[in-house]
């Protein structure tokens, strides 16, 4: 009787161990990765996934096996055997739990550090440069002069500078409902981001009201974007498309709506997309017009079209951090 | 049928249900009965969230009033569902289960109850000035600009749950370990009673916390100070560390008692003894301790420094281990015993196999990596609704069910039980399963419009809630016809150890008749069915107790 049973459980355990290192890899679960840092996210789920596929059938394994085979039968009023525990056992299944759990924080320590997750932390001295860059809205926040200071910056991503080639760095605006993208070096103010193949780029990020959250689905990262202080995101992109950029965190009633996209093209279509919009920037009237001096719906209405901004959102936009000011006087 | 049945055998007045009344019985009751209502206006909030998802566009409701709906469904669900029906288990089976003749402090007990309406028409009533609409979570600075009295009304009510949770917590401890018979000691307790331990424990440490945080955000709200609000130099930050420093807990006072619930079905009807008792007791404080220490798991993604996510990561994994010892137990008590299919243990089999999703889903968000991915989208709202309906829900009916007889002196009806847990599981799973992938793919949570391309999947959550919701019919029905035409119960109709079991059904007013002798371990089963000369005490018993009443 034991031998028969014993090998049906190995059998059974291959079954299980094939299945999970089978679906494991190919669970499709997740959309296209477009940067390294995605990859590696991606193997960490893809174990985590194994380990999981195969836990999860061994115990609803289990579950199904004693609700067919361990059902009383009519009339039975006996009790079952008197087992209150089994020390080896539960040894076992307490220290396998405790392995795995190691081995994934110790993997997932590694994949974040990686993707510059520990880095900021030492990145103080570069915050200080970037607030002059700081884009039209950062004079008006009361509170920045106090978050200056800080010499841990927030986020994911390798500092600037710090074993890499000067990284293209953009200054991110997140403002109910919509994301302004600033290019510090060129002056270019869009509402969508473009971005090189294959180059560092550097998020600075900063929000006028409430907090956001900035979330590339593809890349796997995402990072909260607060009022009054700043917090990095920096990634290399390694496919060319256009990917969506969500604002993940409750902002208001058009959260849902506070999307725009992001776009990775070679080098030299980034660049031809830089001289589009310097062009557009320089050439007639708004030769002397500097975004950070206009007010937010002078700023917005031109690239309302631009956004898919809706009408009633537009409405709402320049007001809103005003309507903030206003609505917390007592 | 006895003399001290037909006298006093626990029959009150349906008045006194109505009343300031002092018996745990009756304050049990109230929270049940209380606790589903709002399980059915939160039920139909969500029902209400998920007809606007099932087209990309706000056409249903509108963007404001959708962010009021889920607001006060994950409030409602938490605050007063889920929460309250662990007391209500805790203040009807404690003192049974110990053998006390009531709660040690029966007034405070009071007290604590009708907080619980209080609180829900506040919370309810601000409907009426515009709901909050920021999130249960209510971080600021948007909770400071999207409508002030709503935001207020939800604080108060915040504030009054919590108080009187604090003043249950106070009673469940100081009578578990003052009032038990004597021949109880700690390791002889039924385990509820220590799940009711590590809940307390939790809620004692955590809950004035959240008082903390609100009353802070209620001064920012009101008196225009600046704890939080980054327009005056304030903080957001400190928010959301204060408020997950209670609400990471809350998941465990919410999940915990009803690991208690379970730890008492399985062995009853399945005749086995729990495996592993001590390891199921201790797991549940280990659990408890490290849920005070995992708060910024919540916040990965926001303000938090990279070497304190680390930190985090570690002490959430390490989460899983007492999850699985007690998985583990539980699937080897049922392992070889005599399974009685009825409601109580489908659900709890239902508990199982949902619980493990959600654990399992638990662990991957807990590596930072991959939560910084699907923080704030589906994946979550699918993973803590595997948790939360697969764990509390699912363990909160088989709890029902299972002391049905005791609390009525009737039996359900069990066809129409096992209707209600295949329609319950259905439901569920094609609710929320779903949505991990919806998630993992990129859409997030509390939107009112997504992309279209996520239209079909979100139509089968849509159908899958309204599986759901019509299940509660057969749950009614099963109540209903177990009041009007069941069958006499008895003390012991599952031939169970514990001691609420020795008493009349419904218990009377002063519990027992007297002093309850402890016979039996709790969970002593199978000991003397197979050997011819042995212990035959206890099978002699459970037939006497049987038969009585």
């Amino acid at each position: 009787m034991n031998i028969p049973s014993s090998i049906t459980t190995l059998i059974a355990g291959i079954a299980i161990t094939l299945v999970s290192l089978w679906y494991g890899q190919n669970h499709g679960l997740l959309p296209v990765a477009a940067s390294a840092d995605a990859n590696d996210v991606d193997d960490l789920f893809n174990l985590m996934m194994t380990i999981a596929t195969g836990l999860f059938l061994l115990i609803e394994g289990v579950l199904v096996i004693c609700l067919i085979r361990f059902r009383r039968k009519k009339g039975d009023m006996t009790d079952g055997p008197s087992i209150e525990g089994n020390i080896p056992l539960e040894i076992v299944w307490t220290a396998i739990p405790t392995v795995i759990v190691f081995i994934l924080a110790i993997y997932s320590f590694e994949i974040y550090n990686n993707m510059g997750g520990l880095d900021p932390m030492v990145s103080g001295g570069s915050q200080m440069a970037m607030h002059h860059h700081g884009g039209h809205k950062i004079d008006n926040m009361v509170a920045m002069g106090d978050t200056n200071n800080s010499q841990v910056a927030i986020g994911i991503g390798k500092s600037p500078g710090v074993g890499d080639d000067e990284p293209l760095k953009v200054n991110v605006n997140g403002l109910q409902y919509a994301w302004i993208f600033t290019y510090p070096e060129t002056g270019i103010v869009s509402g969508d981001l473009h971005i090189p193949k294959d180059r560092r780029v550097l998020l600075n990020m900063q929000a006028a009201d409430v907090i956001h959250a900035f979330w590339l689905p593809e890349f796997r990262i995402k990072q909260d974007v607060m009022p009054g202080q700043e917090s990095q995101l920096s990634f290399v992109a390694n496919r060319e498309g256009t990917y969506p950029v969500i604002c993940a965190e409750l902002c208001g009633s058009y959260h849902g709506g506070m999307k725009t996209t992001m776009t990775v093209e070679s080098p030299e279509a980034y660049d031809q997309w830089v001289q589009e919009r310097t062009v557009a920037m320089t050439g007639g009237e708004s030769v002397a017009l500097n975004p950070s001096e206009l007010s937010d719906t002078d700023f917005l209405q031109s690239y309302a079209e631009d956004m898919g901004i809706i009408e009633n959102t537009l409405q709402q936009i320049p007001h809103a951090p005003m309507n903030m000011m206003s609505a917390l006087k007592p | 049928m006895s003399d001290a049945t037909i006298h006093h055998g626990g029959d009150r007045k349906w008045t006194d249900y109505f009343t300031f009344c002092t018996d745990h019985k009756v304050i049990g009751i109230q929270y049940l009965v209380t606790s589903f209502l709002f399980y059915f206006v939160g039920g139909a909030l969500a029902e209400v969230v998920r007809t606007e998802l099932a087209t990309p566009d706000p056409d249903f409701v509108s963007p404001e009033v959708y962010n009021q709906l889920f607001t006060m469904h994950g409030t409602i669900m938490i605050f007063l569902w889920i929460v309250p029906a662990g007391a209500a288990f805790a203040n009807y089976l404690i003192p049974l289960m110990i053998g006390a003749d009531d709660m040690a402090f029966p007034r405070l007990n009071a007290v604590a109850f009708w907080m619980q309406p209080v609180g829900g028409i506040l919370l309810i009533s601000s409907f009426f000035v515009g709901a909050p609409q920021a999130g249960w979570t209510s971080y600021p600075p948007l909770s400071l600009i999207s409508g002030k009295w709503g935001e207020e009304l939800w604080i108060l009510c915040l504030l009054i749950l919590g108080t009187a949770s604090i003043l249950g917590a106070i009673n469940f401890v100081t009578t578990i370990f003052k009032m038990r018979i004597p021949d109880m000691d700690i390791h002889s307790m039924p385990l509820f009673c220590w799940a009711m331990l590590a809940t307390s424990a939790l809620i004692l440490l955590s809950t004035p916390v959240l008082a903390a945080a609100l009353i802070l955000l209620s001064f920012d709200l009101m008196a225009g100070t600046a704890f939080f609000n980054p327009t005056g130099g304030g903080d957001p930050i400190v928010y959301q560390h204060l408020f997950w420093f209670y609400s990471h807990p809350a998941v465990y006072i919410m999940v915990l008692p009803f690991f208690g619930v379970i730890s008492e079905v399985l062995p009853v009807h399945s005749r086995k003894p729990i495996f592993g008792y001590r390891a199921i007791a201790y797991s549940g404080l280990a659990i408890s301790f490290l849920g005070l220490i995992v708060w910024a798991h919540h916040m990965f993604t926001s303000g938090t420094p990279g070497w304190l996510r680390m930190f985090f990561m570690a002490t959430t994994m390490l989460v899983a281990v007492p999850t699985g010892i007690k998985i583990f137990s539980w699937c080897a008590t049922l392992w070889g015993g005599k399974l009685q299919l009825n409601a109580a243990l489908l659900f709890a089999i239902g508990f199982l196999s949902s619980f493990l999703m959600g654990g399992l889903t638990g662990v991957m968000l807990a590596a930072a990596p991959f939560d910084i991915h699907v923080h704030d989208t589906y994946f979550v709202v699918g993973h803590f609704h595997y948790v939360l309906f697969g764990g509390s829900v699912f363990a909160l009916f088989s709890g029902v069910y299972h002391w049905y007889p005791k609390v009525t002196g009737k039996m359900y009806d069990e066809i129409w039980g096992k209707i209600h847990f295949v329609m319950t599981f259905v439901g569920f799973n094609m609710t929320f399963l779903p949505m991990h992938y919806l998630g993992m793919q990129g859409m997030n949570r509390r939107i009112a419009l997504y992309d279209p391309q996520y239209q079909g999947i979100n139509q089968i959550c849509t159908w899958g809630s309204y599986i759901l919701a019509l299940s509660t019919l057969p749950f009614l029905v099963s109540m209903a016809l177990g009041l009007i035409k069941g069958k006499v119960a008895g003390r012991n109709p599952w031939r169970a150890l514990t001691l609420e079991w020795q008493t009349t059904s419904p218990p009377e007013i002063e519990n027992f008749e007297e002093m309850p002798v402890l016979w039996a371990g709790p969970y002593e089963y199978g000991i003397d069915t197979e050997s011819e000369d042995g212990d035959e005490d206890i099978e002699d018993m459970l037939t006497e107790v049987a038969n009585v009443g």
